[in-house]
């Protein structure tokens, strides 16, 4: 990946970064009616700032900004012009062409084949179908026909591809730094087996990851029955602790709640982030937002409460957000459960006074809606939060209705950060011979006052399997490179307990072994059994009754055993569980420093993912860095603006970072996600970021009260994508938005609002395209869009879209053909935020066109707006002539296509781009090319809903719909015909096909 | 003052004149004949192969179908190239001990796959599919020429834009029926300006196809 360094700053005027807050709050003050700003900067309205939004690309992007001086610069143009004459004389070059010595049965060249198989991520699987050509898998989907995934995607299923293809991935045994081999290592092993096993594992211990599959889980069962001995831990450092500690508060065992958000009116979050983080994300943002897809003809809507310290995917959609620090939801749950007429002890602490009114009204609502409703907790909120929640729930007669119980998918459901505690006080003791860590990284992930590193150091003999040589390989005796999630055999469940396979697409690229293979030799010792002997014989074992060989094919199949998901479990509430946990509040003027895991690279496992790295989180839109959020209210009172570095001393730890002004964020309260400043995972992901692991503790792991914050004179700079591609002023209605009861008196409210000229009223020739043929269109719709960027990662990884690096973003040159907008409204300190995603628009009168030269942009008998790429000289004129701003540059080759372990992973169905030319959304032009090809051979129409576009498969929430406009019944002509549909700019009459649904919220009024 | 120039200097610069514009006119000739030369086109000119495969001994002399080999013509863009195994089933049997096919036994024993030199081959932006051409009524021979005649591979047609544009353009020039898609011998008959036409119909095909055969993003993507 280019230029992955510190972003420095070179030439061109940037836009203005700092902002005058109290000049944005009485500009604010004085406007009225309904305003929608995309940054602070454009609220403030400063001049600079409108000049530099009408640019072409973002300032600096387009200029000169290198070292190398105007003259030399032409003089080496001049050099390169004469040379470029004789470009013309190359010839093809002679290629090889390879057949297979023995081609596999049901392969077709050309073809690409999909095999269902499961991606892991904390622990959870996620059911996915990997496209593959060749042998090389080069695409994720979700499988649709997986209960716990229903086809939908996030932003890690679709990158993790690039995982596999990493060329720092770690590619052989170590010992002790040096180079080893894998039999070395099994005889070391058993040496070491036969040793323990004459002690009953007294000096043994595994530490992995949570774990949910039933093979690994039966294999440490099976070691630890030989070895009594040995231990068991377990830690991840965003787990379920709390969910699982809450459980155990009121029904005494740890039990999983499940939700049908379908069902539920009312939803009440208590910090709960369900549409992102939960494991169950998938399926609840599908549900959730079934129940609020008005477009489908739908008269009613759920309505969303959500409390949260920092702005989140789930908070960026709720009707009533509020603000509120992390510390203060217990009192607020508190009190909740009292209005709500829960009988519990009023001991525990207050609400806060600006919290009483969004209080009382969810109050209202989830009465009026007993046995529709749901509150849920967060991860991040202590146990007695949960618990209340479980005792709302049941309350509120939901129970049974929205709110199931099943057991967790957790096979070992333990207090994670107890059990790496215990395992830090028998290192630290001496008690440990031999530590088996089983693909997790703790010296990274470990808390700053759990002194992981200095424990590890006291084990005799430590074995680390893991993906890359990260922190803990270094320390440890044995490295064994971890096979990705694509090159092995394994199973997981997902969080309803179902069953999810694990094939392999590919064999490991690097030698890469899994879990399986090592507890294998603790049981057999010779000789070693496959992954995939493992897993087969451990459910050739389970699975009675009935014939094994169908079951496990179907199983290899379909992508997860058929109806294993947990059975509901009946349970009730012990309130007294409840009084006994209260715990006291924080000081209401207190500094709160919270950690979150990380949107793009969780908890730092994907710090090596270019693509992760490279997407502009949620609202933030911050690229390369994670940042110290901070509220608009605190960077005034501190002088603070964004880019400002800071210390922050909490608990007797200290944490260096830059600032970052989050509308929406809670006032006193800061928050900095997970997974950054990784020292050893690759060239990417090394150095990006403050590590935020150091400043945590054990004690509190999500949020610490009483931090004390001291300005430092330096400044960071951020590659930040908020302030790229403005669009313009805020009388242009781009956003358009309205509430449920305004829909239901006038459905065509949006289109009444802004003329739009007479489609006749142009220069373009109506009779040159009559689209007799296809006529394809796209409706993105923005009540049921989450912002979630699933669909920008499945469109770099479907279109061969290539990372940049952190200097080409800050210079605005960040390459995504689909990018998500976000809009605010209201005052910064509590906004509504609103999510557009932005892909081309596919202007039936398309202005880029027009401009171009050498025709390497023209329109085709379908609609669409091509870029022929081989046509293409790179003057730019389209791009400066697009009015959504939509094109990107290659101004440098940035597409690795030399990169031997990389060339695998692009599409082969799309061309990989070379520097100087442009490019943009095709919409997924070989995908319809592929369908167009298939239906002409059997002499029909493609059907509706045979071409997706990558964007649209992976949307989770179904927000995107594409298809044939000239076909009445198609999905896509239905929604092109609702009230709510409008096209962004359509006052240009550009005509765009790329039409949006006008987001319908539903307050309560 | 003496004169100058000569007398000869007119003829000098009557010849120099007439030279700029030869040399105008023969440098673009010469770049022309450069670009659809052999050289460049490799067009005609056989390759050397790991083995020397002859396809007019398999094809005209032993009548084997090209799709004994090439098994996906029909059904996908690549017409597929055979594996070791399809060569080893005659050859297991035939000229078991032909110096010539010595290649291909050492690839079925030690699991190495041949490796040959591309004949046909178009840039990494252009995407054409074999399958939907074969469906569709353009035989092998219009594209690879008589293969049947060539001992050794060649290239029959420059395969530039513009050669594929004169198809796409006006398809009903070569459109076949579809029982001679394989025949090699096949020639446009007389009326075939006409015989086309009612194929392109029989193909499904209509005007509004035709208009978008010539659109960028059928090839490029």
């Amino acid at each position: 990946m280019t230029n992955c360094g510190p972003y420095k700053k070179q030439g061109g005027a940037p836009i203005p970064r700092a902002v005058d807050l109290a000049a944005v709050r009485s500009q604010l003050a004085a406007e009225t009616g309904q305003r929608y700003w995309r940054s602070l900067q454009e609220l403030a309205g400063t001049q600079e700032f409108w000049e530099a939004a009408q640019r072409e690309f973002p300032p600096g992007a387009s200029e000169w900004a290198d070292a190398l001086s105007r003259r030399r610069f032409l003089s080496l143009a001049a050099a390169s012009l004469a040379l470029w004459s004789l470009t013309g004389c190359t010839k093809q070059r002679p290629k090889n062409i390879v057949p297979y010595v023995k081609q596999p049965e049901d392969l077709v060249l050309g073809e690409p084949m999909f095999y269902a198989t499961t991606m892991p991520l904390g622990g959870f699987g996620q059911g996915i179908l990997a496209k593959s050509y060749e042998g090389h898998p080069v695409k994720l989907e979700g499988n649709p026909e997986h209960p716990c995934t229903v086809g939908g995607s996030d932003v890690w299923l679709q990158a993790s591809l690039m995982d596999l293809y990493d060329p720092d991935r770690s590619q052989s045994v170590a010992h002790n730094g040096e180079i080893s081999t894998w039999d070395a290592f099994i005889s070391d092993l058993a040496e070491m087996v036969s040793e323990e096993k004459t002690r009953k594992g007294a000096g043994l211990r595994f530490l992995t990851e949570t774990i949910t599959s039933p093979t690994l889980s039966g294999q440490l069962e099976a070691v630890l029955k030989q070895l009594p001995e040995a231990k068991w831990h377990v830690y991840e450092p965003v787990n379920q602790d709390n969910t699982l500690e809450g459980a155990r508060l009121v029904f005494g065992k740890p039990m999983a709640a499940q939700h049908d958000f379908e069902k539920a009116a009312v939803i009440l979050s208590l910090e709960s982030d369900f549409l992102y983080s939960h494991p169950a994300r998938l399926k609840y943002a599908r549900a959730f937002t079934n129940a609020r897809r008005v477009s489908s003809g739908r008269r009613e809507s759920n309505r969303l409460y959500v409390a949260e310290s920092s702005p989140t995917i789930t908070g960026s959609v709720a009707e009533h957000r509020l603000p509120i620090r992390s510390s203060d939801i217990e009192a607020l749950a508190w009190h909740l459960a009292r209005e709500c007429g829960l009988q519990v002890k009023s001991g525990a602490a207050v609400a806060p006074q600006s919290a009483r009114q969004w209080l009382s009204q969810g109050v209202a609502d989830l009465q009026q809606h007993r046995g529709g409703s749901i509150v849920i907790a967060g991860e991040w909120q202590p146990p007695i939060v949960h618990a209340l929640a479980h005792a709302l729930n049941e309350h509120l007669g939901n129970v049974g209705q929205t709110v199931f119980y099943t057991a967790p998918a957790d096979s070992r459901a333990l207090n994670q950060l107890a059990s790496l505690q215990e395992l830090v006080r028998d290192l630290s003791s001496g008690a440990v011979d031999a530590l088996v860590i089983l693909g997790s990284n703790p010296v990274y992930t470990s808390p700053g006052d759990v002194a992981f590193a200095q424990a590890l150091s006291k084990a005799k003999r430590t074995i680390h399997l893991s993906t890359h040589l990260d922190e803990t390989s270094a320390q440890a005796t044995w490295h064994i490179p971890q096979a990705h999630f694509l090159e092995a055999w394994g199973d997981h469940r997902s969080f309803d307990g179902t069953v999810s396979l694990q094939q392999p697409l590919i064999e490991p690229l690097y030698a890469g072994k899994t879990a399986h293979e090592i507890l294998d030799v603790f049981l057999h010792q010779q000789p070693l059994r496959s992954d995939y002997e493992i897993v087969r014989s451990f459910w050739s074992s389970q699975l009675k009754g009935g014939d094994f060989e169908n079951q496990w094919r179907k199983a290899v199949h379909d992508g997860f055993f058929q109806e294993t998901a947990f059975s509901k479990v009946d349970v009730r509430v012990n309130v007294g569980g409840l009084q006994s946990a209260a715990s006291s509040p924080a000081a209401s003027g207190d500094l709160e420093l919270n950690f979150r895991p990380d949107p793009n690279i969780w908890d730092g496992r994907f710090a090596n993912n270019g693509w992760l790295q490279e997407c502009p989180k949620p609202i933030s839109k911050l690229t390369w860095d994670n940042a110290l959020l901070v509220s608009p209210v605190l960077a005034q009172r501190e002088h603070l603006q964004t880019g400002d570095l800071v210390e922050l001393a909490a608990g007797g730890r200290l944490l260096r970072g830059p600032v970052f002004i989050c509308p929406g964020q809670a006032e006193n309260c800061i928050t900095c996600t997970l997974g950054y400043g990784r020292i050893r995972t690759g060239r990417v992901g090394n150095g990006v970021g403050i590590n935020a692991n150091a400043a945590r503790s054990s004690r509190a792991p999500w949020f610490e009260s009483g931090v004390k914050l001291r300005k430092l004179p330096e400044r960071h700079e951020f590659a930040e994508t908020q302030l790229h591609h403005v669009l313009g002023s805020p009388e242009r209605q781009i956003y358009r938005a309205g509430i449920l009861s305004q829909f239901l008196a006038k459905p065509d409210f949006v289109k009444s609002s802004v003329s739009e000229p007479h489609p006749a009223q142009t220069l373009f020739d109506p009779k040159e395209f009559r689209y007799d043929g296809y006529k394809w269109g796209m409706s993105i719709d923005l009540t049921t869009c989450i912002g979630c960027n699933a669909c920008v990662l499945a469109c770099d990884v479907e279109n061969n879209i290539p990372v940049v690096g952190k200097t080409e973003v800050g210079r605005g040159r960040a390459m995504h053909w689909l990018r998500v907008d976000t809009y605010y409204e209201g005052s910064p300190d509590n906004p509504s935020f609103n999510h557009m995603p932005v892909p081309c628009m596919h202007c039936e009168h398309a202005p880029c066109e027009l401009v171009c030269p050498v025709e390497a942009t023209v329109h085709d008998h379908e609609g669409l707006n091509l870029q022929v790429y081989n046509r293409c000289v790179g003057t730019r004129f389209c791009s400066n002539n697009c009015p959504y701003k939509v094109r990107r540059f290659n101004f440098f080759q940035y597409a690795k296509y030399h990169e031997p372990s990389f060339s695998p992973m692009y599409n082969p169905d799309v061309t990989v781009r070379w520097r100087g030319v442009m490019e943009k959304c095709t919409y997924c032009i070989q995908r319809i090319s592929r369908a167009r090809i298939t239906a002409e051979k059997d002499n029909r129409r493609i059907r509706d809903g045979e071409v997706r576009t990558a964007c649209q498969q992976a949307c989770p929430t179904e927000a995107i719909t594409f298809g044939d406009l000239n076909d009445p019944n198609s999905a896509i002509a239905k929604l092109k015909r609702s009230p709510l549909d409008y096209s962004m700019l359509g006052e240009l009459n550009t005509r765009p096909r790329t039409t949006y649904l006008a987001k319908v919220s539903n307050p309560k009024t | 003052m003496a004169q100058l120039f000569s007398k000869g200097t007119n003829s000098v610069a009557r010849v120099t004149l007439l030279g700029l514009v030869i040399f105008f006119f023969g440098f673009w000739a010469i770049v022309y004949a450069i670009y659809f030369s052999p050289y460049t086109t490799a067009q005609n000119v056989p390759r050397t192969q790991p083995v020397p495969f002859s396809h007019q001994h398999h094809v005209a002399g032993l009548g084997i179908d090209c799709r004994y080999c090439h098994t996906t013509v029909e059904t996908s863009a690549f017409a597929g190239l055979p594996p070791t195994t399809t060569c080893m089933t005659c050859h297991s049997q035939l000229w078991t001990d032909a110096p010539m096919l010595a290649p291909v036994r050492e690839s079925l024993a030690t699991g190495k796959p041949l490796v040959w030199q591309r004949v046909n081959q178009v840039p990494d932006f252009v995407f054409f599919n074999h399958s939907i051409h074969v469906q569709k009524g353009i035989g092998c021979s219009t594209c690879h020429g008589r293969v049947d005649e060539m001992p050794l591979t060649w290239k029959a047609h420059s395969l530039y834009m513009r050669w594929c544009l004169d198809c796409h353009e006006a398809p009903e020039k070569h459109l076949r029926p579809k029982d001679e898609i394989l025949n090699m011998q096949w020639t446009e008959p007389k009326g075939q300006a006409q015989r086309g036409r009612a194929l392109f119909a029989e193909y499904g095909l209509n005007p509004h196809r035709l208009e978008q055969l010539k659109d960028c993003g059928i090839c490029h993507r």
